[in-house]
This record gives structure tokens, C-alpha cells and sequence, in this order.
């Protein structure tokens, strides 16, 4: 019989517990956020697609090593480049040098699995993911991503 | 036309107005207050606050078409949702809002509320067999049972009250508690010293009997789909929903009536109406925040709860008052 009235009474305890709980957290503030009208900033480690990072004149870092084309496991890096002369003094005379200048750098986001091998294996830091999320489409050609159009227009 | 008759139009016009305000307003503040709890906004797209959700919901409802499933008894089909709605408005009639706004005020007025609120699960019971749908048939076998197990303690705490005041009127009961809050009939006195007891019990049979969370095993989304409204869409839908939300009213009401002191101020100053509407709306409110704190009970745990906690103490209160009243 005692165990009958305790049983009811525990039961009763613990809904005034729960009522308790949901009358505090009614007066919390709002957690949403109307994602369209307003966003929060992604942390520092969210792996967006890869961009190319400029250096001080902005122009790419990328040195066209190819060594993040070579370290993609899906393939999805085509990049290529011209060699370029220049003049540069040395020791009084001036010579003619060649250097290789990205022309190209092509990423299929479509089969990107975001690994992150491309970043690990640049050398030059030329490399990083992007904070971008928005990116649904219903068509393929909009994950073809032109990095160094991305790069010229981010600096326009 | 007798003026009886314009007066009981006008009464149902308004009883109507009233339920539908109701059924509009209390959507949105039981969708405001989950979002609250839950803490997200909430509707708060259409107009200042979300205050013109109701009226989208209500549009989307009425433009909707009306199907009625292949199979379907089709005059219970179509009967259920009335039959929902309308002993709602009807039980509208005899509750007494202040001293002077009553629409009828019946002798037996409690009996007739309870006599309506018994067709609710009739309707249930319609929709769910009428639309020849499997879970719409469980839900109303759960449904029926549970009216049945939750009217019976209901009733005896309405016959403990009755016995305390000797009246059956609304009015009565009502004006029986003028006077401060320590008249009502939730302070424990010489001759019922359960009071608070009781109230609970009616608290909790009010829920079940009003087919809310925690008690909604006739509309179990998680295992039944919707419910004996299943097969309902359009407005069939909308006036099951406007039926549960006028019954949440009317039984916020008899709780205010029968326990809380009707129209009475707590310190006896300036009985009106308003205290009524306050009593109410503060009732709803606890019944929207009892709704989003509690998970749903199993079919057992609610038979177990009416059968073996429910009605016996209900009953023990019951031939308590009985000899108490005798004795003094």
C-alpha cells in the first residue's frame, strides 16, 4: 500500500521537475537562425572547396608544382600552366629567366570528397578551404569551378 | 420568430464566433508557446508576431478538396467532423462566462455538458470506422477506451462537487464560491478536505477527455499515422481541429466553474467576466506547457492511471465528502 502512494507521489514529483524544466527554458532566448535573412559565421576548421590564396600583389601563390593534382585521390584538380621570361639582375648583368605561371586551375566539385590531401601536400601554402556552403544546384556544370576566374573576380 | 428563438440564434451565432476565434488563436499560441519551449520563434512569418497565421491556415483549409477514400461509409465519413464540432458549440450554450452572460442557464447544466462531451468520442469513433482505414479503426478503439476509463472519475468528481453544493446549475456552482479564494472549491474545507485532489483528478481527465498530449493515443503520429483523421483533409480536417480546440475551452471552463470559482476575483473585489477569460486563458496556457513537456503515455500506462489511481481515489474522496457532509 505505501509503495502504491510512494509510486504516485514519485510520479508526481518527477512531472513537477519536467513542468520546471520547460517553464526555464521558455523564457530563454531563441536559438534559430532565419538562415536565408541572416547566417552564422563558419568556424575555422569548416571544409568548404578548395580556393587558391593570393600573396601580397594578388596574384595566386600556386607555383604550379602539381603536387595537389598528383595527391587528389578523385582526380578532381586539372591545372596547368605557361612559362613566362623575365629579367632579373644579378651581379651587375641582366639575365633572362623562365618561370611557371599557373594558367589553369580547373576543380570538379562533383567528386571532391573533401579529403583535404591537396591542401596537406601544398607546399606553399597556395592552397585552403573555403567557408562556402551555399551551393545547390540542378545542374552539373555548377560544380566545375574555375579557381583562378574565382580568384581574379574575389580581387576585382 | 419568438424571441426566444432569435435569442438562442444569437447565442449559437456567438458561441460559434467565439469557438472559432478560439480554435483560430489557440493554434497559434500553442505553435508560439511549443517554439518557446522548444526555444525556436515559432510562426513569425505572416504579419507582426505570426498573428496572421491562422488566417493562411484557415485559407489553405477551406480552398482544399474534399476527398472522400474509396470504401468509406460515406454518411459516417461525412457526419464525424460535424459530429465533432457541434456538441463543442452546443455545451457553448449553458457555461456561464460571468453572472449575466449565459446563454441558457439550464438546471442541469452539468449534466448536459457531460452528456455533449460523451458525443465527442462518438465522432471519433465515426471518423475512425467511417474511413475504412486501419489506424484510423485502432485509433478509435483507443479512443473510445479511453473516454470511457477518464469519464468515469471525471463524473465522480463532478458528483463530489454537486454533492458539496446541491445544484446542477453552472450559475450555481459558480456563485456558491463568491468571495476570495478561499471560498473556491479547490481550498480543502471541513467537508472535503481532498479538494486538491480532486482537482487534479479533473485536471487530468480534462486533458485525456480533450485528447491532448500526453493523453493523444487516438492521433499517435509515431505508430498510427494520424489517427482516427487520417483519411481527412480540407476542412473535414479543420473542424476536427476546431472541435478539439472549443473543447479545450469548454474544459478549461468547467474547471474554472467548478473549482476555481467561476467569474469570482481571488479577493472578492469586482466579479466579472474578465476574471472568467483570465482563469481560462491561464488554464489553456498550463494544458499548451503540459503538452510540450510531457512525452505520450502508452495505451496501458493511461488505463493503469485512470483504473487504478484515477477512480479509486476518486471514489474514496467521493464516500469521504459523503459522511463528512452527513456529519456536519
Amino acid at each position: 500500500m505505501s509503495a502504491y502512494f510512494s509510486e504516485i507521489f514519485r510520479g508526481l514529483q518527477s512531472l513537477a521537475i519536467g513542468m520546471g524544466i520547460t517553464f526555464k527554458e521558455f523564457f530563454k532566448p531563441v536559438v534559430t537562425v532565419s538562415y536565408p535573412m541572416e547566417t552564422i559565421k563558419m568556424s575555422a576548421r569548416y571544409r568548404g572547396h578548395i580556393e587558391l590564396i593570393e600573396n601580397e600583389e594578388g596574384e595566386p601563390k600556386c607555383v604550379a608544382c602539381g603536387m595537389c593534382q598528383r595527391g587528389c585521390p578523385s582526380g578532381c584538380i586539372t591545372l596547368e600552366s605557361t612559362s613566362v621570361e623575365y629579367q632579373v639582375e644579378e651581379k651587375g648583368e641582366t639575365k633572362t629567366k623562365k618561370k611557371k605561371v599557373l594558367s589553369k586551375y580547373d576543380l570538379d566539385f562533383t567528386t571532391c570528397s573533401l579529403c583535404g590531401q591537396c591542401v596537406e601536400s601544398c607546399n606553399f601554402g597556395a592552397i585552403d578551404f573555403s567557408k562556402e556552403y551555399n551551393l545547390a544546384s540542378s545542374r552539373k556544370e555548377d560544380f566545375h569551378f574555375d579557381l583562378l576566374k574565382r580568384l581574379k573576380e574575389r580581387n576585382s | 420568430m419568438s424571441l426566444t428563438l432569435l435569442n438562442a440564434i444569437i447565442a449559437v451565432v456567438i458561441a460559434i464566433g467565439f469557438a472559432a476565434l478560439n480554435a483560430a488563436y489557440l493554434v497559434w499560441a500553442e505553435r508560439r508557446g511549443a517554439g518557446r519551449i522548444q526555444r525556436r520563434p515559432g510562426p513569425n512569418v505572416n504579419g507582426p508576431l505570426g498573428l496572421l497565421q491562422p488566417l493562411a491556415d484557415g485559407a489553405k483549409l477551406m480552398t482544399k478538396q474534399l476527398i472522400i477514400p474509396g470504401g468509406a461509409d460515406k454518411a459516417l465519413f461525412m457526419v464525424a467532423p460535424v459530429l465533432a464540432m457541434a456538441p463543442a458549440i452546443m455545451s457553448f450554450v449553458t457555461i456561464p462566462f460571468s453572472d449575466v452572460i449565459v446563454a441558457r442557464s439550464m438546471d442541469l447544466g452539468v449534466l448536459m455538458i457531460f452528456a455533449f462531451a460523451s458525443l465527442g468520442s462518438m465522432s471519433i469513433l465515426f471518423a475512425g470506422w467511417g474511413s475504412r482505414n486501419k489506424y484510423g479503426v485502432m485509433a478509435s478503439v483507443r479512443a473510445v477506451s479511453q473516454a470511457i476509463s477518464y469519464e468515469v472519475p471525471m463524473l465522480i468528481t463532478v458528483i463530489t462537487i454537486v454533492m458539496m453544493t446541491g445544484s446542477m446549475n453552472l450559475h450555481d456552482l459558480a456563485t456558491s464560491q463568491a468571495g476570495g479564494f478561499w471560498h473556491w472549491n479547490i481550498i480543502p474545507s471541513l467537508t472535503s478536505p481532498l479538494m486538491p485532489v480532486s482537482f487534479l483528478i479533473f485536471f487530468i481527465c480534462s486533458l485525456a477527455e480533450t485528447n491532448r498530449a500526453p493523453f493523444d493515443l487516438g492521433e499517435a503520429e509515431s505508430e498510427l499515422v494520424a489517427g482516427f483523421h487520417t483519411e481527412y483533409g480540407s476542412m473535414g480536417f479543420g473542424l476536427f481541429f476546431m472541435g478539439e480546440y472549443a473543447n479545450i475551452v469548454i474544459g478549461a471552463s468547467l474547471i474554472t466553474i467548478l473549482f476555481l470559482g467561476g467569474w469570482g476575483c481571488p479577493f472578492g473585489l469586482f466579479p466579472s467576466v474578465f476574471w472568467f477569460l483570465l482563469k481560462i486563458y491561464l488554464l489553456i496556457a498550463t494544458f499548451i506547457w503540459i503538452r510540450w513537456t510531457f512525452p505520450r503515455t502508452t495505451i496501458y500506462g493511461l488505463l493503469n492511471l485512470s483504473w487504478k489511481i484515477l477512480i479509486p481515489i476518486s471514489l474514496f474522496n467521493l464516500l469521504l465528502t459523503a459522511g463528512l457532509l452527513k456529519v456536519f
